[in-house]
């Protein structure tokens, strides 16, 4: 009983800060609402007993990623979005295909799925037994992520450097 | 124990004779061409005279079969010859003639160009004919009727720059070609019912049927069919059409294949046939009507031609009409007789009408000649021979056979006869109106005593006719070599009837008797022990002998009729064209509706052509080249490429660059993925 | 005691709330947070089912998907400066240049 309301409290709040990052024009403000749901998905984990993946969640996710985006936001001084129409086909194809693939999940999920039932913390999810598999069975493509990660700060410093001829004539203002 | 005669050499001679002188003519001299051609020619005549003369030693019918030509589950049809008596006398006939006419075309065709392409045609010819006199079944038959129509549109069209010699060429392809789809539709009647086209195989499953006089039967269907290719190839009504155009092609050729072999295979063809015709009276009524109708009609149209060779065209499918009629009354062996008379004098005919016409510089008109026996001496006693001959003169070989003819049709109805003796009378008529116009009377023509001042340019080009004056003096007589073969052919056309020496008059038909193996062997239902016993003594003879005195004496009366018929028209030719010649303008002015019918030869032609050629050419251009081939073929294929290209014309705005519409796709894609997905998930339970 | 599949649900919806932001959004930076938020979605239904059969090698795998993310959205976030310098502008629907 307890888990079922604070499953739904926190999906509720899940649901409503994606739907406000749709609904809001200003991207700092969709910035906002995403670390709401990046944080009631972490309870959410909780609920299933992942702990080390609900605390890393809020650590690297929405404590990183999303400064970055924040940051990223405010250097770049973007403002509200104007009204622009590009592409009919995204209105008219693409919404009513994503409605359409939800409701067909939605239905097989709730009407036909057998999946059982999940209790509170139903997989303990301790960073020691995590740490067993990362370092035993996912040694490789944890040394590989690792690399890519390497690659992908320094993919990010080349690309978002000044250009030695902006720099220059910003230097000679 | 048969011999081996090697029977196919005789037609491979003449086809090595065209194929070197085709591909390596052009290098060779005028003497060299013509040396090639006459070889193989006359070897193969040497072979046939050599058969000839070994022919009593041979058991009949005598086969030789060289390899299968195809072989389809029961049926199979071979590359085989076969000779009995008369294959070998439409042998002797086609390299008889055939030779002479060779030797004749070596100085007519002197001057003209393409003589290396003329002598591998004519060789061509030989090659094609031969097949089909000597194959064994209908299929190889087949192939040697196709290829002398072949070869005679390639001799009509020899002239091939002047439009109306290749219009010619074609008419005959196609007329020809009408008939022989009957033909065609005869063979695979033939393949459906007896399996086989081989002639004794065919013959002996047709034997145990009975004649079909309750009506029409498949066999009737077979002779019919068969009827309608000698009618497109032998110049019969409905198809003789292309006959006096082919006189366009020079007169050897005219003289060959229009004269004397060509046209005659279809009567070749109803004769070999007979066991067929035989068992469907219906048909033979058919042919003997056609026969009659054809004969009397040309013969009409003839009495009004002014262009030498044109009478001479009518006059040939007049006779053939005749050869026709003898077989429609089942006497047979009197149309090969008819056959090989008149390959002699028709085919002289032509070959002195060309020697006349080369004598006066090329003019073919009547009116413009006159008095030219003085000149051409030759020439007009061989040409007097052939045409006492054509008009059934006695002793002359026209007169045996067509006397024969008419008392056949008589036994048969005396409407036959009686159309047969009106038809006689205006052969005399008109053949000896050419007589007296041509060498009788005031020369009327142009080419006058030297040709001095005019200017020749020897036209040495492929497709045109040299004109036949050259710088010597005036009206000349031919080079020997051009009157050997008249002499020859007159000496035939003399003593070639003598062989059929009717028994009323004392003779026993010694033509007759050789033939009468073929023709007795499959009488039906009657005789047939005389038949095994292989007596030389026909039955015909027998109902002959059965009435004595009265048989003779009527017969008598009627060769008196047919002779007398001649001699009229020779008088009335006499009267209008020697004596009165003002006559024949005023009789054609009286009954000019008539006289013009007759002169436009019934305006046939135009009625064809408004029947048939036209509708066809604007159904062809309509419907299938506009309609078809423009509207559905080319409009298919250029509204696919069209399509694809206007399809891809508008698959490439997906290609906007917009990233939205890009997400909007896959998101379509994700959707019918999973979709899918769930729906093969349902499914299994 | 939840029924695993309410978990799904839940996850479907975010994926979907992310891929409608992706295609009614003009601004990129709010293309790109759809795009985080689609990757929340799929990690929520990683852990669920993690739950499900009872293998933690679920959870390790929202690990692995979380590190990819960040890299992704650093050098996506530079890659849209470096573009931002030269368009001046934020707008997806005027970055077209690769259309026909």
């Amino acid at each position: 009983m307890l888990h079922l309301i604070l499953f739904s409290v926190f999906g509720f709040v899940c649901v409503a800060g994606a739907v406000n990052l749709l609904l809001q024009r200003h991207p700092i403000n969709s910035a906002l609402s995403l670390v709401v749901v990046m944080g009631s998905l972490a309870v959410e984990f909780l609920l299933l007993g992942a702990e080390f993946v609900a605390a890393i969640q809020v650590i690297v996710y929405a404590g990183a990623v999303m400064v970055l985006f924040v940051f990223v936001i405010m250097l770049l001084n973007a403002g509200e979005e104007e009204r622009t129409s590009g592409s009919r086909v995204a209105w008219l194809l693409g919404i009513p295909a994503v409605l359409a693939g939800m409701v067909i999940v939605c239905w097989a999920l709730l009407a036909r799925s057998n999946a059982g039932v999940a209790a509170i913390g139903a997989l303990p999810g301790h960073p020691a037994d995590i740490a067993q598999l990362l370092f035993h069975q996912f040694l490789l493509p944890f040394e590989v992520t690792s690399i890519l990660v390497l690659i992908a700060i320094m993919g990010a410093v080349v690309l978002a450097a000044r250009t030695e001829s902006v720099a220059r004539s910003k230097r000679e203002d | 124990m048969t011999p081996n005669l090697h029977l196919w050499l005789i037609p491979i001679l003449p086809l090595i004779g065209a194929a070197i002188n085709g591909l390596l003519g052009k290098r060779f001299s005028r003497q060299m061409v013509a040396g090639v051609a006459l070889a193989f020619c006359g070897a193969a005549f040497g072979m046939a005279l050599w058969i000839a003369a070994r022919f009593s030693s041979l058991t009949l019918p005598h086969v030789e079969n060289l390899a299968t030509w195809l072989s389809s589950g029961s049926f199979s049809v071979d590359y085989s010859f076969a000779l009995d008596q008369l294959s070998l006398v439409m042998l002797l006939i086609v390299t008889g003639v055939g030779f002479l006419i060779h030797i004749y075309s070596v100085g007519y065709m002197w001057e003209d160009g393409g003589y290396y392409r003329f002598f591998s045609y004519l060789n061509l010819f030989m090659f094609f004919m031969l097949t089909l006199v000597l194959a064994s079944n209908y299929l190889l038959m087949f192939v040697g009727w196709e290829g002398v129509g072949l070869a005679s549109y390639l001799l009509i069209g020899f002239f091939f720059l002047r439009d109306s010699a290749a219009a010619a060429g074609k008419k005959a392809f196609i007329v020809n070609r009408i008939g022989d789809f009957g033909f065609l539709i005869a063979l695979f009647l033939m393949i459906k019912h007896f399996g086989t086209l081989d002639f004794q195989r065919v013959f002996d499953a047709v034997k145990p049927y009975s004649p079909e006089t309750a009506g029409v039967g498949f066999l009737t269907a077979i002779a019919l069919l068969l009827m309608l290719g000698a009618c497109g190839k032998s110049a019969q009504i409905p198809l003789y059409v292309w006959l006096p155009d082919a006189m366009e092609g020079p007169t050897p050729v005219s003289a060959l294949i229009h004269a004397a072999t060509m046209v005659t295979a279809g009567v070749y063809m109803v004769a070999r046939s007979h066991v067929i015709f035989e068992r469907a009276p219906s048909a033979l009524m058919v042919v003997a009507i056609i026969g009659t109708l054809t004969a009397f009609f040309a013969a009409t149209i003839g009495i009004a031609q002014t262009d030498i060779k044109k009478v001479l065209a009518y006059s040939t499918i007049s006779q053939l009409g005749y050869m026709f009629l003898a077989c429609g009354v089942a006497a047979f062996s009197a149309g090969i007789f008819h056959l090989m008379t008149h390959a002699f004098f028709k085919g002289l005919l032509f070959l002195a009408a060309g020697s006349v016409i080369h004598a006066v510089g090329g003019e073919q008109d009547m009116r413009k000649m006159g008095g030219l026996r003085k000149h051409i001496p030759w020439t007009f006693w061989t040409m007097t021979i052939a045409t006492l001959a054509i008009a059934g003169i006695p002793p002359f070989a026209g007169f045996f056979s067509k006397d024969e003819i008419l008392w056949r049709a008589y036994q048969a109805s005396w409407i036959y006869w009686l159309i047969g003796i009106v038809t006689a009378f205006l052969t005399s008529f008109y053949m000896f109106r050419l007589w007296f116009m041509t060498f009788f009377g005031e020369y009327r023509g142009a080419a006058a005593a030297s040709h001095g001042h005019e200017e020749h340019v020897l036209d040495s080009r492929a497709g045109a006719p040299a004109p036949h004056g050259h710088g010597h003096a005036g009206i000349h007589e031919s080079p020997a070599i051009m009157l050997a073969p008249l002499v020859i052919l007159a000496v035939l056309s003399v003593v070639g009837g003598w062989v059929g020496w009717p028994g009323s008059l004392g003779g026993n038909n010694r033509f007759d008797q050789f033939l009468g193996p073929v023709f007795r062997v499959s009488t039906p239902a009657v005789n047939t022990e005389h038949a095994q016993a292989g007596e030389s003594l026909p039955p015909e003879k027998e109902t002959e002998g059965a009435e004595p005195k009265t048989g003779h004496r009527t017969e008598l009366i009627f060769t008196g009729i047919s002779v007398g018929a001649g001699l009229l028209g020779l008088f009335l030719a006499w009267l209008l064209y020697l004596r009165r010649p003002e006559l024949p303008d005023r009789i054609a002015a009286s009954l000019h509706g008539l006289y013009s019918a007759v002169a436009h030869k019934y305006w046939i032609d135009e009625l064809y052509a408004w029947l048939f050629v036209k509708p066809l050419i604007a159904l062809s251009g309509t419907v299938f080249w506009r309609g078809i081939d423009q509207g559905v073929i080319d409009a298919t294929l250029n509204s696919s490429a069209d399509g694809a290209r206007d399809l891809s014309d508008e698959v490439r705005h997906m290609q906007s660059g917009n990233i939205r519409s890009y997400a909007a796709w896959i998101a379509v894609g994700a959707t019918a993925v999973v979709a899918y997905m769930v729906w093969v998930g349902l499914r299994t339970p | 005691m939840v029924p695993l599949s309410y978990y799904l649900v839940l996850s479907g919806m975010l994926f979907a709330c992310g891929v409608t932001g992706f295609l009614i959004k003009r601004n990129i930076i709010t293309i790109f947070m759809s795009i985080e938020l689609m990757l929340n979605g799929v990690n929520l239904s990683f852990v669920a089912f993690a739950a499900r059969w009872q293998q933690l090698s679920g959870q390790v795998f929202v690990f692995f998907v979380m590190v990819v993310a960040a890299a992704e959205a650093a050098v996506g976030l530079a890659i849209i400066i470096a573009l931002f310098r030269t368009r001046e502008t934020l707008n997806v629907d005027q970055v077209n240049l690769l259309k026909l």
